[in-house]
């Protein structure tokens, strides 16, 4: 019986490898086991190689694993691309029609099943994807019932036939390859899992979820590849709470579109990925300057330019951090796992309003849209804070109200449009209290101290997510976003072999946790930044902050795929 | 009620002197009065430019943004609390060159706003640069041999991306330009109005004086019919653009937030903005 499978389905674009994916995934995610997905897409729609890899286990799975198990071919190119991840105990379920063959240094068998062809008889050649899902479930020892939910769900309204017609796919399929293998059907049957209910979904999922949650009811956005289900989720659940969604004309409306529905004082939001971002920088700096909450998601992807677009890479994060022009406070928060993004998302809208500027969520590909099995959020941990708003009883000024009043802790009082008594200014140029533009030397001193002040109020609680076992480390494994995973799995093989690893993901990358970042570094020989861009930003980040220089070095991967957990040891081993 | 003269504050406009912004502005000042608004009701939201600082100049609610963004900047406030009154505002460069994408899009788009340009046909505050709207031949620093591109034409653009309002005023006529803005405010959906503002300092050939000589009112062409978008863009075509009054309404269509499915009725700044446990279970469920 395995601990993981790990099992991959590929084929031209659009030719439903995604739904053969989806399906397996999905009775799999019911039947209690944790799943972790990622694809790998072309930017094109037709055409062009894709595959989705899914890595199942009854027990946490945090990254994609590095072998596969079980591979469903639906054209050549899909072996030949992916064969090299096959072990001697895998398998290729490959559709016989395209007469498939195997490469002369591919360890594992080959076995070619009627995929369209048993399709073709039931009906129509659509449904080779259902009996692929049968000839897995023969592998897996699974019984067709567990996909006659996800089926009818899919399918349902088709009628009773088109479901009776694709649960005989299945069974044909379990069918086919039992006859060609026989006795090795059921070898690749997983442990059991703890048939407990969870969440299956993406992290743009997460940051849709926790904006909703968090009270947006306004949503300006652009789309764009991996940012636009962000925007798709919010279109179909803003109606439901009497918000709304604007698709602008480009992502420099959308940002001061944002900023005009957060002056109006609606909880509002924008979401791209890195060109959207290049174009949003001015808008940024206009709400730092004129103090109005603004949430942004930066799902990044291969830069620079259109870059590569549907692939993994974490190269924004120094445009992030000193983009736009001038100086502003800002936060950016960078989450590692599905609950980190729903969690950092409220805490990004309580942050904006609270102090009253511009966070940005950080998010990478295959965060935003790697499919992850997740615990229900908790709806009790949900606090929605909107700071220092003043209600229309509690200004009664006859003079413009002091919008930009200098205070202590250099947050003003925010009195929303339409107020009685509220009435002031707001710009981008340099403004005295009541928000009226003023070049006096004085105040600008004032006005930019005032701003500045604001982050010494933020709160953010755990913004390095430590797992530091050792008081003085061989080595300390740092990153941030989504190579969580796969470091963790790291870091357990090298302690495994007595090499002391500490960790440490960023979670708040700017004001950089400085702090509790140094006390890591100082008990560590060797600290070793993981980042998939080709500079090493977030140690650049990291030295200007602390200390350490001399013993912190980097892995960097930049070729567009995300860091797998062998491929990572054996990098670190060498680097120690 | 209020009248125009709380509409005024204490600030002094640092426009020159005989600039055509300064009779936008009690224009702007004297309609709101007129339709009936208190001030606190009103914002102005304004792009970058000499014209920019209007939001500054009027007791209202002000937002100066970023040069070319005054229209997203106002929809996304007008979708927040569509309780309020918004008007943007800009010059020409503003409104025709950096923001002319927002500028098509909010005509389409038909969000309930007031859209005022103060076209000078120049660049007033970076000194005297060639706009959109400057005359083929036109002489600026930047177009020391003359512009050769030929002038944008915003009446023709508004009514071809599916304008519901289209008005064009002159600044010195201030009857007629509060009227025209009055309808404006008074219009269901996004109304356009372009506004003939001298710039004295910079643009010699398009002075009050040639205005004056070279503009018609709709008003005064036999027969006109501002609901007829053909005869509309015919009379704009034939006089090239300069004429003044309501060019073109269409009163039937309906502003974008009376499409918009599910959007609440009441400001979003007034609603309950969390989720009950029910709707949270309900969201967890779907991912199951
Ligand atoms: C992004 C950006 N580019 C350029 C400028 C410089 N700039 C300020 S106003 C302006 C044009 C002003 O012309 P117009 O919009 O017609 O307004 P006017 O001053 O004539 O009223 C320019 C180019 C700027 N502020 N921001
Ligand atoms: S430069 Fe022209 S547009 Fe600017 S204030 Fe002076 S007259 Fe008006």
């Amino acid at each position: 019986m395995l601990h993981q499978l790990s099992w991959k389905v590929g084929g031209q674009q659009g030719e439903g490898i995604e739904s053969t994916g989806e399906i397996f995934a999905t009775a799999m995610n019911r039947l209690g086991y944790h799943l972790y997905g990622y694809r790998h897409f072309s930017s094109r729609i037709k055409g062009g190689h894709t595959n989705n890899k899914i890595t199942v286990r009854p027990t946490e799975v945090r990254s994609i694993a590095d072998d596969l198990d079980i591979l469903v071919a639906f054209d050549q190119e899909t072996i030949d691309v992916n064969y090299k991840e096959l072990t001697p105990k895998s398998i290729i379920l490959a559709d016989a029609k395209f007469n498939p063959v195997a490469p002369e240094d591919c360890v594992a068998p080959l076995f070619a099943v009627g995929f369209t062809e048993i399709a073709a008889e039931l009906g129509t050649s659509l449904m080779k994807n259902m009996v692929a899902i049968g000839a897995t479930a023969a592998l897996l020892n699974l019984k067709e019932e567990v996909f006659q939910n996800v089926v009818t769900e899919i399918f349902g309204r088709k009628g009773e036939e088109v479901v009776a017609k694709n649960m005989e796919a299945i069974q044909l399929g379990r069918v086919a390859i039992a006859e060609q293998i026989g006795e090795r059907v059921g070898d690749w049957e997983l442990a059991p899992a703890d048939g407990k209910r969870r969440m299956f979904m993406i992290g743009n999922d997460a940051v849709a979820f926790g904006a909703l949650a968090a009270g947006a009811r306004f949503m300006a956005a652009y789309p764009i590849t991996p940012a636009s289900e962000i925007m798709e989720f919010m279109i179909k659940k803003l109606p439901l709470v009497g918000g709304a969604v604007i698709q602008t004309e480009d992502e420099i409306a959308a940002a001061t579109m944002a900023i005009g529905a957060n002056y109006g004082g609606v909880r509002s939001f924008t979401a791209s990925a890195g060109p959207g971002l290049s174009l949003m920088m001015e808008a940024i700096g206009l709400s730092g300057m004129t103090e109005q909450p603004l949430v942004i998601f930066d799902t990044q992807r291969g830069g620079p330019s259109t870059g590569l677009p549907t692939k993994q890479e974490q190269s924004d994060l120094m445009a992030m951090v000193y983009g736009t022009h001038g100086e502003i406070p800002k936060v950016i928060i960078a989450p590692s796992t599905m609950e980190e993004a729903f969690y950092d998302t409220i805490q990004a809208f309580n942050i904006a309003e609270e102090l009253q500027l511009p966070v940005i969520v950080l998010t990478d590909l295959q965060l935003a849209l790697g499919k992850q099995s997740v615990d229900p959020f908790d709806y009790s941990k949900v606090e929605i804070r909107r700071g220092k708003i003043v209600t229309p009883e509690e200004t009664d000024a006859k003079d413009y109200f002091k919008r930009y009043e200098v205070t202590e802790d250099g947050i003003s009082p925010r009195v929303l449009p339409g107020v009685k008594g509220g009435i002031h200014h707001v710009t981008g140029v340099e403004h005295n209290e009541q928000g009226k533009p003023s070049e006096a030397t004085g105040n600008r001193r004032d006005q930019m101290d005032k701003r500045f002040r604001k982050l010494n109020s933020l709160r953010f609680d755990n913004p390095v997510h430590v797992n530091a076992p050792h008081e003085e480390a061989d080595v300390l494994l740092v990153g941030f976003n989504s190579t969580r995973g796969a470091i963790e799995e790291v870091q357990e093989v090298l302690n495994a072999e007595g090499i002391k690893t500490n960790h440490a993901h960023v979670r708040l990358v700017f004001p950089f946790p400085a702090e509790e970042m140094s006390a890591l570094v100082d008990k560590a020989k060797k600290v070793i930044v993981v980042e998939n861009n080709a500079t090493g930003q977030l140690s650049n980040i990291m030295k200007m902050a602390i200390g350490g220089h001399a013993k912190t070095t980097n892995i960097l991967k930049y070729d567009g795929t995300p860091f797998l957990p062998r491929e990572l040891t054996n990098l670190v081993k060498e680097k120690i | 009620m209020a009248t125009f003269k709380d509409f005024r504050n204490d600030v002094k406009p640092n426009w020159c002197p005989g600039c055509g912004d300064f009779s936008v502005q009690a224009a702007i000042q004297r309609a709101a009065a007129n339709v009936g608004y208190e001030p606190n009701e009103l914002a102005v939201v304004s792009g970058i430019g000499c014209s920019g600082r209007i939001s500054g100049y009027i007791n209202s609610y002000g937002f100066h943004g970023i040069h070319g963004r005054a229209l997203p900047i106002a929809q996304g406030l007008k979708m927040a609390n569509r309780d309020l009154k918004v008007i943007a505002s800009g010059g020409d460069g503003d409104g025709f060159a950096i923001g002319m994408g927002h500028t098509i899009h909010a005509i389409r788009r038909n969000i309930d706003i007031t859209y005022v340009v103060m076209d000078n046909q120049i660049y007033g505050l970076t000194k005297g640069q060639t706009s959109p709207r400057s005359a083929a031949g036109f002489v600026t620093k930047s177009t020391p041999g003359g512009a050769i591109e030929p002038s944008l034409k915003p009446l023709e653009v508004a009514l071809t991306a599916g304008a519901t309002f289209v008005a064009q005023g002159f600044s010195t006529e201030i009857k007629e330009l509060t009227a025209l803005i009055e309808a404006g405010l008074n219009h269901k959906g996004f109304s356009f109005i372009n506004v003939f503002s001298p710039c004295v300092t910079y643009n010699k050939v398009n002075t009050y004086d040639w205005f004056k000589e070279n503009l018609t009112k709709v008003a005064d062409i036999e027969g006109y019919d501002s609901s007829n978008r053909e005869q509309a863009m015919q009379a704009v075509m034939q006089s090239e653009g300069l004429l003044t009054g309501i060019i073109y309404q269409d009163t039937e269509t309906t502003s974008y937030q009376e499409k918009v499915s599910g959007y609440s009725e009441i400001p979003l700044t007034d609603i309950d903005i969390s989720l009950t446990e029910e709707q949270f279970d309900k969201l967890t469920k779907e991912f199951m």
